[in-house]
């Protein structure tokens, strides 16, 4: 069943396209896989040496550590989870970005939905406005915002970066959720409205469970922003509390000072990986449609 | 128990309780206003929250930025251009100018074109999924760890010792001697293998969105094409690429808003040395020296170089609107 379906397309689609030689699919295939095999390379190349003895990673190309399996050892790991500060790094950064990814989900879900189906004056004017607030460069804000946290009080705590990363976070979110929303069917609003429902019940009721794809879809890049973040880590924590530091800025510091323990970044820099990649391999479907959904429309 | 897990909890479960809470609370607060008021008065109770973020984080610090860069370092007095004319006589300053420059251009040709070729042949074969994951997948990891990886693409050890980095590794099985490649700042060729690895991470981007946009297409305009016995290279040419360049354009602009803030990745492999500083680069090492005049004013250069692109968004967005 399922087996013809997936044929079908694939005998339509040969009968359609130009027919190709059998040596051009060789060489299609063959270039596609050459593709593959130019993206893979650096990230084996990193995952290989994260296994291999630091003598081996200082004295030889990884691709030996191929040749000699046996060699391959988990003491890397374990060495960088033992010290380093990486574990309370890694704990630091799901502090960051666990509240910095929620926030600005229901900030954003409140004004999308009023630009989407409230009235009022200047409604375009203002979503305009948002609209190029998307493409404002975070660094021509640093230096207010990093005197205004030191106003407040609060430069180099969790409660900064979150506030900064829902702020920056926003225009994106409100565009796409805008988008999304504006996009659902009149009808079930105006037949909401006709039953007695206020727009709250009408927003937590309908809206907002018929946008979990684009929730969701802004959820993944929020939460890979905010995870893969250096910069406003690095500005509004870094100088203030060390303490609060995010793997990011770390694993930037040991590029920069180890030198020659060349062995213990490659296994920082994985573990590192593995959160975005496990959401992004469990999600990727959402991830993609929220590309396509926020840069094809828009 | 970590008492930072307590605010953590408190904050993922009370911030958005008490939001929810004021959106209810909005709607009970309206039940005293006029009939007729409540309409006109909602949506700013509902947008108010976004609103003031983006006006203390984004609106306001901008509008600072730009009045600091005419301040002096301590900001006790304004100084004119001086900012600014530090900025386009510094050598460094121009050489950070000229990268961000090649950033844009290079860093929106690599990853269209690739992307393009790559939608365009995945399109093809029957492993199309698995092979654009592998394409997409550096996209989600940070450049921090981009810059790590591709450190070992580029590593170099002196001539005559085992090569660690790949590149060499590869040089040196054709018995040709390494090349310090971060150090080659000739033509800047250095600051093109740092777009290289950014290169590496958006490429996927650009081919999902292109990819996107080509099975959009209809099969019945190409099959019409090939029928009237066009080649493959001419339905691309005339009739594939032509319907592809709005989509082409949205990749691009972008990939030059990323070109433009690209950061992390010269910040860990090389921290600007050998004359790969960027513009992005440049200000936060002057913000870091204190000098927060000058880097005020880098980063109005930034945002000048930037504010094109939103003027090309906003027209798009206005016309798309005007369609809908």
């Amino acid at each position: 069943m399922t087996a013809a379906q997936t044929t079908k397309p694939a005998v339509a689609n040969t009968a359609v396209g130009s027919q190709p030689s059998p040596a051009g699919k060789i060489t299609l295939n063959f270039l596609v896989i050459l593709l593959m095999a130019f993206w893979l390379i650096p990230t084996i190349g990193l995952l290989v040496n994260s296994f291999r003895p630091a003598a081996d990673v200082a004295n030889s190309g990884w691709w030996t550590g191929l040749l000699s399996p046996q060699n391959l050892t988990l003491d890397n790991y374990a060495t960088v989870l033992g010290q380093s500060g990486l574990v309370d790094a890694f704990i630091n950064s799901l502090f960051i970005t666990i509240p910095s990814t929620i926030i600005p989900l229901f900030v954003a879900a409140f004004a999308a939905y009023a630009f989407a189906w409230m009235s009022f004056p200047f409604r375009n004017v203002i979503f305009v406005a948002v609209v190029g607030l998307l493409v404002i460069p975070l660094q021509t804000t640093l230096i207010p915002v990093l005197r205004l946290f030191r106003d407040l009080g609060i430069q180099g705590s969790f409660l900064s970066v979150w506030l900064a990363h829902t702020a920056y976070g926003l225009p994106f979110a409100i565009y796409l959720l805008r988008n999304f929303m504006g996009s659902l069917p009149k009808e079930v609003f105006e037949s909401a409205a006709i039953d007695g429902a206020n727009p709250a019940v009408a927003f937590f009721r309908l809206a907002i469970p018929m946008s979990v794809p684009a929730l969701a879809a802004l959820a993944i890049f929020q939460f890979l922003f905010v995870w893969n973040d250096l910069l406003v880590a690095l500005i509004y924590l870094g100088a203030s509390n060390p303490e609060n530091l995010p793997l990011t800025v770390v694993i930037a510091n040991l590029v920069n000072s180890l030198g020659s323990g060349w062995h213990l970044l490659g296994a920082a820099a994985f573990i590192s990986m593995a959160l975005p990649l496990l959401v992004f391999f469990a999600l990727q479907r959402y991830f993609v449609r929220g590309i396509t959904g926020g840069a094809v429309k828009g | 128990m970590d008492p930072r897990l307590f605010t953590a909890v408190v904050v993922v479960v009370g911030v958005p309780a008490v939001l929810v809470g004021y959106i209810y609370a909005t709607e009970l607060g309206l039940r005293l206003a006029p009939a007729v008021w409540r309409d006109r008065i909602r949506p700013w109770f509902w947008l108010a929250p976004a609103l003031l973020l983006l006006a203390v984080f984004l609106i306001l610090p901008t509008i600072g930025t730009i009045v600091r860069s005419f301040q002096n370092t301590a900001a006790t007095a304004f100084v004119g251009l001086d900012n600014y004319v530090w900025f386009f006589g510094s050598n460094d300053a121009l050489i950070a100018l000229r990268n961000s420059a090649l950033w844009v251009v290079f860093l929106t040709v690599f990853c269209v074109g690739l992307g393009l070729l790559i939608a365009v042949l995945v399109d093809r074969v029957r492993f199309e999924s698995v092979a654009k994951s592998v394409i997409f997948v550096p996209l989600a990891i940070s450049m921090v760890a981009a810059g790590v990886i591709w450190r070992f693409m580029y590593a170099y050890e002196a001539p005559g010792t085992p090569q660690t980095g790949f590149l060499n590794g590869v040089l040196a099985a054709f018995g040709i001697d390494p090349v310090p490649w971060l150090t080659i700042d000739t033509l800047a060729f250095n600051t093109i293998l740092l777009i290289v690895v950014m290169t590496w991470m958006w490429t996927g981007f650009a081919m999902v969105i292109l990819s996107a946009a080509l099975k959009g297409i209809s099969p019945e305009l190409l099959e019409a094409a090939r029928v009237d016995g066009a080649t493959e290279w001419r339905v691309f040419r005339y009739i594939t690429f032509p319907l592809l360049l709005p989509t082409i354009a949205v990749v691009s602009t972008t990939i030059i808003i990323t070109a433009l803030k690209a950061f992390d990745i010269v910040y860990t492999m090389t921290n600007g040395a050998f004359d790969t500083d960027n513009i992005a680069l440049l200000m936060y090492k002057t913000l870091n020296d204190g000098e927060f005049g000058r880097s005020s004013a880098v980063a109005v250069v930034l945002l000048v170089a930037i504010v094109p692109i939103m003027a090309l968004n906003i027209n798009r967005f206005r016309a798309q609107e005007a369609v809908r």
